[in-house]
């Protein structure tokens, strides 16, 4: 409707003002509720603050702005006098919150308010209703939505006026979603229908509880719970909403599983070759994943105190490292102690978890044994709803993304490169490979390097679901070989079905059997099909199947 | 005969001679304390900073002079985060070492393991974590929280109006005993404060659980409606996934807030605090206490380290176990000073009423009767650089329940180690 030109940012704020117009004609009176108000956000008393914060709500002004953005990050403080002080970013000066003036006093005697998360709640509500009036779409939308997950009763009005001037489509449905929360209980029938029919169209399921107790005829405290248009009104709302949920919770279990698997996946890929294809029962797996965590961590350190303006990119150079990290520790391993256990699987698995034990100490020796903190980039926090309901997460996307990414190199590898075919043509029969000119023991190395370096790419990406600690791998080992004896020893499509089929079944158990529960019946399952089916999944067909 | 009875003499002089060389022997020697705390294994996390904390106290003491003019000595074992190895370590500290008291345990399962141990062989133990309570052991002085000093203040700090005024609650835990037991008495007492079970989610996961991906899911869908809070008792390493989960999939603190009683400053180092701002820890000690007593404790701590050069160095902190094992070393060498011996029976009695300036600022009581302390329970929001805001306290120390009222069964009991009751876990007195 309207179009403002930039050169007038305030007043197109205020264009769009529920602010009643004498707010800004008596300069003195508002201007004096004003100051009380900014002054009163930096009080040692919290109802203090909020009843502020609910003045600074209801004047409206957008000058208000830097002192709440100040308390937000706690840097808004009061001095000896009770002055209201904001700080500036750099720690280094502070100017009165009221005035303007620059503070000459020292900061760190400054105190802070007793902001908590009731306070929280109050600054995100101001804020959120502040930039309504911003003339960027982009502001408005991102406000409607703080707004749409926590409607407040009082701002009604505003809200009101906010829709008949938005002119952005996405906005306005947020906030007829948000005005038919608050008009769900409105005492006006024609308001209340208006309301249900608004959150039916929503598909928002959250509404469900607020609906049903709309549509309960039991309940005699609210006359209006009698009226039939309503009652029915709202029982096809909720009907329409219930169907919806169905298909969103089904999408939401589908996307959680797929990503469980993956983790599984990643988790799982090295093994399915050092274990899969070579047959060593190597219980160093998880340290394997361990060490490329490691690597990752280094790198993110390096890439902070080196290129700090780069650093949330230290994840795509911890990739090839991790790989290369965790590859040599593996060859180095082959060569020196597993090559000589060949065909003595007992001593194999003592000898392997022997080394992971040292592999743990020694990462504890160099980095201690608490958890190393790593980061999630920027771009791998957070997620965007799709629907409501249904959130993807980007570091759960990144990681299926990942995984497509290390199967299909793996896959090339082994099927597209002249080292695969070696690898193939050993693990499936070792002496014709022999007699055919391939240097057994060599190919040997290599593939065992090629299991770890996939487990230090797991490692990698599961540090961004998890802990690292010295004791990260020993919390995979279980599942890494469940997925591989699940999926049929020595083949990678099998650990790729096992790994997937697990991440389903555990995440549509969930909902109805709990975590513990779920992970039970998860096992007796897995038990039961080896059992039937001890070659797994997929069974190696011929003379190799022995 | 003649010959025979100075050569007796003789024997006995020399006897009694050795016998007492050796006792002054022994009056030079020191007095030995064991320190029964994991250094490997998954608890050596937590469990070092405890031991390293036990050994600055003592150097404390002994600095000053030492006890009953002996110096300390410290006998520190690894029970390697091995439950049937605690005790067997517990027996090998008091038999063979032959300490005077240890220090030590953390999870609820190793005190649980060494305490026969301890009441077969009348030792003392100081323990200094949290725990689910329904326990009072004759040789157990408990100087951690029980539920009624953290839990349940906690979950009313949640329902006030001050703490967001939660109407619903999400009982979340790692499925064994310390976080069953608690949100056993929580329910209860949520139940006594009128919450509907409809209101109340309980859900539990497997040690080492690192995908919270259904569980948020489904606690952001059971908060729809009204206020929701959830109380944690997730353990360990499950809490990175589960605050990261819950931060990318949209659920801000000032929303949803989190309580946990296992979260303090040591877990916080070394994991990104980013996804827990503005969630909550309730315990009785923080290390951003700003009291002059804490100003010193923390000092004391730094130089400690780095004289000692730990690992970890300037990052190392303080925490609510740390401040525990602290009193309760200190608790212990006033009662022996005050009992004028080390022996287990006298000293027992003289823990009893004890008070020290704690570093939280408060005089902090040993209870006459039960065994625990006396501790102010405190809620801090958790900062970005891995410390607390704190938010709320208690008005003062709060008088543990070794048997919680909130569970039919325990509320029977009685836990009062003085005449005429002498029992931990009664429904009658003895005498």
């Amino acid at each position: 409707m309207i179009r403002f030109a930039p050169i007038f940012p305030v007043l197109a704020l205020l264009g769009f003002l529920s602010l009643p117009s004498q707010a800004l004609a008596s300069d003195d009176a508002a201007g004096g509720d004003y100051q009380k108000a900014v002054a009163g956000l930096a009080s040692d008393n919290r109802q203090t603050i909020i009843e502020s914060l609910d003045a600074i709500a209801r004047l409206g002004d957008p000058r208000a702005l830097p002192a709440l953005d100040a308390l937000q990050d706690r840097r808004l403080k009061y001095d000896a006098k009770g002055r209201a002080l904001i700080v500036a970013k750099d720690e280094r000066a502070a100017v009165d919150a009221v005035t303007g003036e620059n503070y000459a006093g020292p900061l760190d005697a400054l105190s802070d308010p007793p902001v908590n998360n009731l306070v929280r709640q109050h600054i995100s509500a101001v804020l959120s209703s502040l930039a309504l009036r911003s003339p960027d779409p982009e502001q408005r939308l991102a406000a409607a939505r703080e707004l749409a997950d926590r409607p407040v009763e009082s701002a009604r009005e505003g809200l009101g006026k906010a829709l008949a001037a938005e002119t952005d489509g996405r906005v306005k449905s947020l906030l007829e979603q948000t005005l038919a929360q608050i008009d769900l209980k409105s005492p006006d029938k024609a308001a209340r229908l208006a309301a249900i029919r608004a959150i039916g169209r929503s598909g928002n399921s959250d509404f469900l509880p607020a609906l049903r107790q709309v549509a309960d005829r039991q309940n005699k405290s609210d006359p209006l719970n009698a009226d039939g248009e309503i009652t029915e009104a709202a029982t096809r709302a909720i009907a329409s909403l219930e169907r919806r949920d169905l298909v969103v919770r089904a999408a939401r279990d589908l996307f959680f599983g797929a990503s469980l698997g993956s983790v599984l996946l990643l988790a799982a890929l090295g093994l399915a070759i050092t274990f899969g294809l070579m047959g060593v029962i190597n219980m160093a797996h998880g340290e394997m994943l361990m060490i490329g965590a490691y690597v990752a961590y280094v790198v993110q350190e390096f890439f902070s105190s080196h290129f700090p303006n780069y650093a949330d990119w230290y994840l795509p150079a911890a990739i090839p490292l991790a790989f290369a990290t965790a590859a040599v520790v593996g060859m180095l391993l082959e060569r020196t102690i597993i090559r000589h256990l060949y065909g003595r699987p007992l001593e194999t698995l003592l000898a392997t978890w022997g080394i992971s034990l040292c592999l743990i100490q020694t990462v504890r020796l160099i980095f201690g044994a608490q958890n190393v903190e790593v980061r999630n980039p920027a771009w791998l926090s957070g997620g965007f709803e799709v629907v409501r309901g249904l959130t993807l997460t980007y570091n759960r996307i990144g990681i299926i993304v990942f995984v497509v990414f290390v199967v299909v190199l793996t896959w090339l590898l082994l099927n597209r490169t002249p080292l695969g075919l070696s690898i193939r043509a050993v693990t499936q029969a070792r002496s014709t490979a022999s007699a055919m000119g391939i240097f057994t023991s060599k190919v040997d190395m290599w593939t065992f390097g090629l299991g770890s370096g996939i487990a230090g790419l797991g490692g990698v990406a599961l540090t961004q679901v998890g802990n690292v600690g010295p004791e990260l791998g020993q919390s995979y080992i279980v599942d890494s070989f469940m997925v591989v004896v699940l999926g049929g020893v020595g083949k990678l499509a099998g650990t790729i079905f096992g790994a997937l089929g697990l991440g389903f079944i555990n995440k549509f158990l969930e909902p109805f059997s709990g975590a513990v529960l779920g992970k039970i019946i998860v096992l007796v399952l897995v038990v039961v099909f080896i059992q039937k089916r001890p070659q797994g999944i997929f069974a190696l067909k011929g003379r190799t199947a022995d | 005969m003649k010959k025979t009875l100075p050569l007796i003499a003789r024997i006995l002089a020399v006897l009694i001679a050795t016998l007492s060389l050796a006792g002054q022997a022994l009056a030079q020697d020191t007095i030995k304390v064991g320190i029964l705390h994991s250094l490997s294994g998954t608890m050596a996390i937590s469990e070092t900073s405890l031991k390293d904390m036990a050994l600055m106290a003592i150097d404390e003491i002994n600095a000053s002079g030492g006890l009953l003019g002996k110096k300390i000595e410290p006998v520190v074992v690894d029970p390697a985060s091995n439950w049937p190895l605690f005790a067997e370590k517990a027996r090998e500290l008091l038999t063979k070492q032959k300490v005077a008291v240890v220090f030590g345990c953390w999870t609820s399962v190793s005190r649980k393991s060494v305490l026969p141990v301890f009441e077969e062989l009348n030792g003392l133990l100081f323990y200094p974590v949290q725990y689910e309570g329904e326990e009072c052991s004759y040789n157990v002085f408990y100087t951690g929280a029980a539920p009624n000093q953290q839990a349940i203040p906690a979950v009313e700090y949640l329902m006030s109006a001050d703490g967001g005024g939660a109407k619903r609650f999400v009982l979340l835990g790692t499925d064994y005993v310390y976080p069953r037991t608690t949100n056993k008495i929580l329910r209860a007492f949520l139940h006594s404060k009128g919450v509907d079970d409809a209101d109340i989610m309980e859900t539990y996961t497997p040690f080492g659980h690192s995908d919270y991906q259904t569980i948020v899911s489904d606690v952001k869908k059971f908060a729809a409606g009204k206020r929701t809070a959830v109380i944690s008792t997730i353990n360990g390493d499950s809490n990175v996934p589960f605050y990261k989960e819950l931060a990318n999939q949209g659920i801000k603190a000032q929303d949803i807030p989190v309580v946990a009683f296992s979260v303090g400053e040591e877990e916080l180092r070394g994991i990104d605090t980013k996804p827990l701002v503005g969630h909550l820890a309730a315990w009785n000690y923080f290390m951003s206490m700003n009291t002059p007593e804490n100003k010193a404790f923390i000092a004391k701590w730094q130089a400690y380290v780095k004289k000692n050069n730990l690992p970890g160095g300037a990052a190392r902190v303080t925490n609510d176990p740390m401040e525990a094992t602290y009193i309760g070393v200190m608790m212990w060498a006033q009662a022996v000073r005050q009992a004028g011996t080390t022996n287990v029976d006298a000293v027992r009695q003289a823990v009893a009423g004890q008070s020290f300036k704690a570093p939280s600022g408060y005089d902090i009581v040993m209870d006459t009767k039960n065994h625990h302390l006396h501790k102010p329970v405190v809620i801090g929001e958790v900062r970005d650089n891995g410390q607390f805001d704190i938010v709320w306290k208690t008005a003062g120390p709060i008088r543990a329940e070794a048997w919680s009222p909130y569970i039919p069964d325990s509320a029977k009991k009685t836990a009062d180690w003085t005449y005429p009751w002498v029992c931990g876990n009664c429904e009658k007195a003895k005498y």
